[in-house]
């Protein structure tokens, strides 16, 4: 039998922590105005997290509405307009207001300085302020559903969203609009941070697989998200002022709105997959015990990733005629993110080989992501590759590929990473067998849910449809049984998290026997400084010696 | 209630090429993916920890496995991009004798026009075993032409042509489907394509055949007055347009024009289309620019109207462009009646 938490503890090995309660980074104030004013990265983690856990709440009710109506192949519940509002409210709240925050907001926020030895990130206000911007930014956003909602599809396409649709573009414009300088700030961020603040002797290949898909992201969120306020600006002149930039009426042209709009979209596409994949390897390594395999072609591979994908937006558009030599100059560049993707799960699969694997929950969430990401990638392949892409470009195929990339991607990798995290979080243990079983039923529930989607796409299924033909409606029952499931899946960890942050037994300072700055330097939950003194990096990160020298490490 | 397909038929000549290499990458995608959960399982069994001060082996990689596990991938990847280049130039070249249909979305209905002159909505008549060329645009907003039983689709994009072309092997009535979202209605912007054998073909078209639209499109050159500089004469105000159709032509070498000087242009229905459309976007050399000619938008010939016109550009043969005053020359429409 492996060893969990629990048996440790049975075991009598120092887990849990018994010392008098300390000063920490939640205790040492505890007002209101504490919080909402902190420059605290840590609090600020922690106000994300809760922030995006309500956009997740709501993006996921407006999830169960699409999947409840699709039961049946007639649109008997709710009216088109209605559904096509709902599907757009979950893709917006999904893709921006989570997904592309979700890890680097808050457990990058948390993590990243305690894992440079840093004190706080390089600009504290400024970290703040991004944090105001996100809530400003959703604020627009869900005042633009309660006017009445927007139809146009999370995509915004012209000239739909420029002349012709009744919605409240424009409110929800200047939410994405505003919501983009937060992830942009927060990038500027995390650079500098990355660059000036890292401990005495952390070197850059000795910097934690975690920072380096960090500084990946912040590089797409620096560079990439001007382009989208650049363009949500031009439509907006376009819609309000009538200049013609998208609609051909005005003498525009639309599909100069989609380049534009994918140049950035497409690019966000790793800025929401690229932690995660950091997460998998802090998670990989650890659970192991063993290095990680080939900690250079992982560190390269973000690197990679984030370099190629503002190279390949043009294959979300090869069926709109632009000219097939840029078609297949995009296919074959789209190819070129396969490599680096394939790496990183080989490279994980090279780490668990003659290690020794402690199945704890977080490394439950990690296989899931693993296998999830492998089927999210491998069917991309579809989708890059022209002669099968024509068919299946705007169906339920797409939609099933990137749900698993993005949520059995991004979302499950983002629990692991919670589930690691928490008891440094807030000092406190969960119940692992419920987060077992969460990470079970998550699993479980996504494939049910998405896989038969792949399916549906091939037969004929086009995606934003409120009515089907009858004879794919197996399959949809299929589909909302599993979301079902998932749905379980997700509530469960937000009950028995937030009971175990304020009432689960104490956590020592590293319950994983981890070998990062953010376990071994600083206590759980740290105090406000996070670190008594400078802690000082000798070698290169995940060497694991054996559990009884560690604790002897720790003694003095 | 278990009887639901879960592959969709395969009814035009290019579906087996497509499936085939749906076929390719599903089969290495499969393998990939029961190596990676075998791998997963075995490893979180076999080398789980087993006494709690146990750490893995302290290696930290191999050369030889980096290397294999990005080489092979690439040289996978490469062979999936280059057969999907070729079933792509399968789908997207149309043989020279295709028929042409000209198709307008909009929403939220597709309308159809046939070389005969007539027009449906949501319904497409194809003959069996003969290939059609759709020209498709849109009147609105974006739309997308899709019909899964021939795996092609193309985008039906305002202001400008985009075409796909199929040949129907499975006669009988297959689905068709607007899949880029285009507002309220979009999942009921839906219709049949209709295959017929020839013989039914040639009975429906005749029977439905009004005037051809190349005719139609002469009577609309004489009306929107583009007879009076597009004259068939030595002394006409702009180019001729006789056998114009496919041919490539210099384009002007004005300060003003948007395109570089020394390029050409190949005469195809979208630059027909730019042209009548926006005069000036480009000038063929020797002509003045800005144009003089008006912009001729929607107010003055709408989408139905400019397939005509163009239809009667693409048709007209040397020495049939009418003078000035009426003539009697007619132009070949295909399927049209002759004369009146």
């Amino acid at each position: 039998m492996s060893t969990t938490v629990s048996e440790l503890k049975a075991k009598g090995v120092p887990f849990v922590n018994n010392e008098p309660s300390k000063v920490t980074y939640l205790n040492h104030e505890n007002t209101v105005a504490s919080w909402l004013l902190t420059l605290d990265h840590k609090r600020i983690g922690v106000m994300y997290l809760i922030s995006m856990t309500f956009m997740f709440l709501l993006g996921g009710i407006f999830a169960g509405i699409i999947r409840a109506e699709l039961i049946t192949p007639k649109g008997d519940m709710l009216s088109s307009d209605f559904y096509n509002k709902t599907f757009t409210a979950h893709g917006v709240i999904m893709v921006f207001f989570v997904l592309i925050p979700a890890v680097p907001a808050s457990l990058g926020n948390f993590i990243m300085p305690l894992m440079l030895g840093a004190k706080d990130v390089a600009f504290p206000r400024l970290n703040l302020m991004s944090w105001y911007l996100y809530v400003i930014g959703a604020v627009f956003t869900l005042l633009a559903m309660l006017l009445g909602g927007v139809d146009t599809g999370w995509t915004f396409y012209t000239p739909l969203s420029s002349t012709y649709s009744n919605g409240n573009v424009m409110v929800v414009a200047a939410g994405l609009f505003i919501l983009g300088f937060s992830s942009i700030l927060t990038g500027l961020n995390f650079i500098v941070t990355i660059h000036r603040m890292r401990a005495p002797g952390l070197t850059w290949f000795r910097l934690p697989l975690f920072v380096w898909a960090l500084y990946a992201t912040s590089i797409i969120q620096l560079l990439g998200t001007p382009v989208i306020a650049i363009t949500l600006s031009l439509l907006g002149l376009e819609r309000v002022l009538g200049v013609g930039i998208f609609d051909p009426r005005l003498g525009g042209d639309p599909i100069l709105f989609q380049h534009l709009f994918w140049f950035y979209s497409h690019p966000a596409v790793y800025i929401m997959i690229l932690p995660p994949l950091g997460v998998a390897s802090e998670l990989v390594t650890t659970f192991s015990r063993k290095p990680i395999f080939g900690y250079q072609m992982i560190a390269g591979s973000s690197l990679a990733i984030a370099i190629f994908s503002f190279i390949v937006w043009a294959h979300h558009m090869f069926t709109s005629g632009i000219s097939p030599y840029a078609a297949m100059f995009f296919s074959l560049l789209t190819f070129s993110v396969a490599i680096p993707s394939g790496i990183k799960v080989f490279t994980w699969l090279g780490t668990m080989w003659r290690g020794s694997i402690v199945n704890d929950s977080p490394m439950w969430f990690a296989y899931g992501f693993i296998g999830l990401f492998t089927i999210g990638g491998l069917t991309g392949l579809f989708l890059s590759t022209l002669g099968t892409d024509i068919h299946l470009h705007d169906t339920y195929f797409v939609v099933a590929h990137f749900h698993y990339v993005m949520v059995g991607g991004a979302i499950v990798g983002l629990m692991g990473g919670l589930h690691f995290w928490w008891p440094k979080m807030f000092g406190r243990m969960y119940n692992e067998p419920l987060a077992k079983l969460s990470a079970f039923f998550v699993f479980a529930g996504f494939n049910l849910t998405f896989f038969p989607q792949f399916l549906l796409g091939y037969l004929g299924m086009p995606r934003r449809y409120h009515e089907y033909p009858a004879e794919m409606q197996v399959m949809n029952v299929f589909s909302t049984a599993g979301a079902l499931v998932l749905g379980l899946g997700y509530i469960m960890p937000m009950i028995y998290l937030t009971y175990a942050a304020f009432w689960g037994p104490k956590a020592s300072k590293n319950p994983w026997g981890a070998t990062t700055l953010d376990w071994t330097a600083t206590d759980s939950p740290p105090t406000p400084h996070n670190f008594e003194g400078q802690p000082v990096v000798t070698e290169e990160p995940y060497h694991y010696k054996s559990t009884e020298n560690k604790e002897h490490a720790l003694a003095h | 209630m278990w009887d639901f397909p879960i592959f969709p038929k395969q009814a035009s000549t290019v579906a087996s090429s497509v499936d085939n290499l749906t076929l390719f990458i599903l089969s290495y995608n499969v393998l990939i993916t029961a190596g990676v959960f075998v791998c997963l399982i075995f490893c979180a069994v076999y080398f789980r920890q087993r006494h709690k001060d146990e750490v893995g082996e302290q290696t930290h990689g191999g050369l030889l496995l980096e290397i294999s596990w990005a080489v092979i991938p690439t040289i996978i990847c490469l062979v999936t991009f280059w057969w999907g280049v070729k079933v792509y130039a399968e789908l997207v070249v149309p043989p020279a004798d295709a028929t042409d249909v000209y198709v307008v979305g909009r929403q939220w209905m597709w309308k159809t026009q046939y070389p005969t002159g007539h027009k449906e909505i949501n319904t497409l008549h194809v003959p069996l075993g003969k290939p059609v060329k759709l020209t498709i645009t849109s009147e609105d907003v974006l739309h997308s032409f899709w019909i899964p039983a021939f795996r092609v689709k193309a985008d039906a994009v305002p202001g400008r042509y985009t075409t796909l072309w199929f040949e129907a092997t499975v006669p009988g009535e297959h689905r068709l489907f607007c899949t880029e979202y285009c507002g309220t209605e979009h999942s009921r912007m839906i219709g049949k394509v209709v295959v017929h054998d020839e013989a039914d073909y040639q009975k429906w078209l005749t029977e439905e055949a009004e005037f051809g639209d190349a005719l139609q499109g002469r009577k609309l050159f004489t009306k929107l007055q583009c007879v009076t500089c597009h004259a068939g004469e030595s002394q006409a105000k702009a180019p001729i347009l006789e056998e114009l159709y496919m041919k490539r032509v210099p384009i002007g070498f004005d300060k003003g024009s948007p395109t570089a000087p020394g390029t050409s242009v190949l005469v195809d229905e979208n630059y027909l289309r730019e042209s009548i459309r926006y005069p000036s976007a480009k000038i063929v050399a020797g002509w003045q620019h800005p144009s003089i000619m008006p912009a001729y938008d929607e107010s003055l010939v709408s989408e139905d109207d400019l397939f005509q016109v163009i239809a009667y550009i693409k048709s007209l043969r040397r020495g049939q462009t009418p003078p000035r005053i009426e003539a009697t020359t007619q132009p070949r429409a295909l399927g049209a009646p002759q004369g009146k």
